[in-house]
């Protein structure tokens, strides 16, 4: 699905170069579930901004679902995480004044897309909140607002979900909930992306990833008994 | 991005701001608002006067002095009209009527009570020229007019300042510590704007001249004309494209002829009379007709409403740059909502829409509510007893262009809060707390 090689990222801060990402190359085929995993300062957050296209490397190329995005304009990268990338938040970043089925909705209209009411109150669907389409994020509770932000990032069919610590502001049990509803994703298909320094939430994928200083020290498929505890 | 989905957006970013949203449209309502209500009085007053001058008739003549200097360029008013002038004119073939004008202030006082008032000194025809009816008493006769009797009219606020209740008729008053005799009180015609009839006190022009101002020279004289036809013969004055008559606005100095005037006319009569036999001497007097004295005023109008313009063109670019204000507060409160919006796939284009679009509802919205309280004002001020006599007309044209100019304020002022927008980095942004 995506493939990542040789990826630079450096940064000038007055005197210093500062290598954020240095060398890092990896695969992920359709369907994974992987999580990358690090402390402060590996790099984790670059990295993920750079698979996100929120960000360019410096050097090296990134393919993702078949493109090449490594130096394409903003105008093309907007298109590329609007068509293929399913960002999900740590807060969640719902937009306050509209209901759950306008904010699921909002990257079909940029897309220009057809239907696009329909389409959201399906993603709401599948995330079991269909009944709540209409309540303002203030009216749903912490757990219930994640899965409208992961509805909204399936909404447009997306080549890859890319969670970015998405249990670090529930509390636990709910954390759970949303981790096992990642993996129902992931069951029916889906690449899904975890981003996260925690070992317990890094441990629910089959794949991990793990970054330190800027290279990846680690990179282990483990067996996991796909029990409904897990 | 649906059109619609952000009209709708914009408003509910309005509603969830109340307070806000009504401090920042406040200038544009305001500037709106005034402006409608001071442009339907300037319009009223406009129209007010275009209806009183029609009123009064178009057979009229009125010759003054001419200003002093010509092409463009006033130096100064003559003073050559004299009382011996007027008994010529009225000697002309189609010539009814004719009186001599003189006019100054004076102190009225009667009793204990006093009042600064203008003083009209005229002849009878005048009050038929003007529109004039009593309420009360008679207007004075020829012999009282050339005879310097001292007998005056009253406008209807100086009757009621000086005699509030009591009976005027046959009292006397004094102006400026000369004694008169009241002999009517004239009907109220309302404030003019630029003069008040109401406030004035018509008397003899001889008595005016003589007595009252020790004046030799008369402001005006008004003629009035048998057969409307034959008027511009009368007047003697060149013919322009309007009508007959030099270009009201050309300077106000005295025609200078290019062909003789024909005889018999009022120019040719006061041209002789003044000793200007060269024809290459301008006129030192003007002869206007009702036409060319509307002008005049509306002129004076005009200039008013263009100030007016002027006025309004600030108060929309104050309004605007209070838009402007509270546009980027509202970008930088909304950074990580435009950074959520960015990594879910807008484009730098997109926000900078969504942003110009509310700063434009914002400002459409100012100037309609705008117009909304200033149309009632201007409809509603007559109700208030001081300004019943205000005349406003509410053009719609004015209202429709106040809203849509609001809404250019709203995009231009919105321009570069929404531009800072478009280029929010989406990472940065998303860091935002």
């Amino acid at each position: 699905m995506l493939s990542a090689i040789n990826l630079y990222k450096t940064y000038v801060l007055g005197e210093n170069i500062v290598h954020a990402l240095d060398g890092v190359s990896l695969e992920i085929e359709e369907g994974e579930m992987v999580a990358i995993r690090g402390p402060s300062g590996s790099g984790k957050s670059t990295l993920m901004n750079i698979l996100g296209c929120l960000d360019r490397p410096t050097s090296g190329r990134y393919v993702l679902a078949g493109e090449d995005v490594s130096s394409m304009s903003n105008n093309a990268l907007a298109e590329v995480r609007n068509r293929k990338i399913g960002f999900v938040f740590q807060t969640f970043n719902l937009l306050p004044r509209m209901s759950a089925a306008e904010n699921v909705e909002l990257p079909l209209l940029y897309g220009g897309a057809a239907s696009s009411r329909k389409k959201a109150l399906e993603a709401l669907e599948v995330v079991g909140l269909a009944d709540r389409s209409h309540h303002l994020p203030n009216q749903l509770s912490g757990g219930q607002k994640q899965r409208v932000a992961i509805a909204r990032a399936i909404v447009t069919d997306p080549a890859i979900i890319l969670a970015d610590e998405p249990t670090g502001a529930l509390d636990t049990k709910t954390g759970e909930d949303i981790l096992e509803e990642f993996k129902t994703l992931n069951r029916t298909g889906r690449t899904v992306i975890l981003v996260t320094h925690d070992l317990k939430v890094a441990a629910h994928c089959p794949r991990e990833i793990y970054l330190r200083d800027g290279k990846i020290t680690l990179s282990e498929e483990r067996v996991i008994a796909l029990s409904a505890g897990n | 991005m649906l059109f619609w989905t952000i009209i709708k957006s914009a408003f509910q970013s309005l509603w969830a701001n109340k307070l806000r949203s009504i401090l920042a449209m406040l200038g544009i309502i305001i500037g709106v608002g005034a402006v409608i209500a001071m442009v339907a009085m300037g319009s009223g007053a406009q129209a007010q006067i275009t209806a009183r001058f029609t009123a009064m008739g178009t057979n009229l003549l009125f010759v003054r002095p001419a200003q002093r200097g010509t092409g463009g360029v006033i130096s100064g008013t003559q003073q050559n009209l004299m009382v011996d002038d007027a008994k010529a004119i009225a000697t002309l073939p189609e010539v009814t009527a004719v009186s001599p004008v003189v006019n100054g202030a004076v102190q009225a006082k009667y009793m204990n009570r006093n009042n600064r008032t203008q003083v009209n000194g005229v002849s009878m025809p005048y009050f038929e020229m003007r529109n004039f009816e009593l309420t009360k008493g008679r207007f004075f006769t020829d012999i009282e007019a050339e005879g310097m009797a001292r007998v005056a009219i009253l406008g209807p606020n100086v009757a009621n300042t000086l005699f509030s209740g009591e009976e005027p008729i046959g009292a006397t008053i004094k102006l400026n510590n000369i004694n008169f005799k009241v002999i009517g009180v004239i009907k109220s015609k309302g404030d003019q704007g630029w003069s008040n009839p109401d406030d004035q006190a018509l008397i003899p022009y001889s008595t005016a001249m003589k007595i009252l101002f020790g004046q030799t020279y008369l402001r005006e004289i008004d003629i009035t004309v048998g057969d409307t036809s034959k008027m511009a013969a009368l007047s003697g004055q060149p013919a322009n494209a309007n009508g007959f008559g030099p270009p009201p606005m050309a300077g106000r100095g005295g025609t200078l002829h290019t062909v003789a005037p024909p005889a018999n006319s009022v120019t040719s009569l006061l041209r002789k009379r003044h000793r200007l036999n060269d024809l290459s001497t301008p006129d030192d007097f003007q002869v206007q007709n009702m036409a060319e004295l509307l002008a005049n005023v509306s002129a004076s109008v005009m200039t008013f409403r263009l100030l007016l313009g002027g006025i309004a063109a600030i108060s929309l670019l104050v309004g605007g740059i209070g838009i402007m204000n509270i546009m980027l507060v509202t970008v930088t409160e909304r950074t990580r909502e435009i950074g959520t919006r960015k990594a879910i796939g807008a484009k730098g284009r997109d926000i900078m829409m969504q942003f110009l679009i509310e700063a434009m509802v914002m400002s459409a919205l100012g100037g309609a509510i705008g117009a909304a309280w200033g149309v009632g004002l201007a409809k509603g001020i007559v109700l208030i007893p001081i300004f019943k006599d205000f005349a406003t007309l509410v053009e719609p044209w004015v209202v429709i262009g106040s809203i849509l100019v609001s809404g250019l304020v709203g995009i231009f002022s919105g321009l570069y809060p929404a531009y800072r927008a478009s280029q929010l980095d989406p990472i940065e942004a998303l860091r935002y707390e």
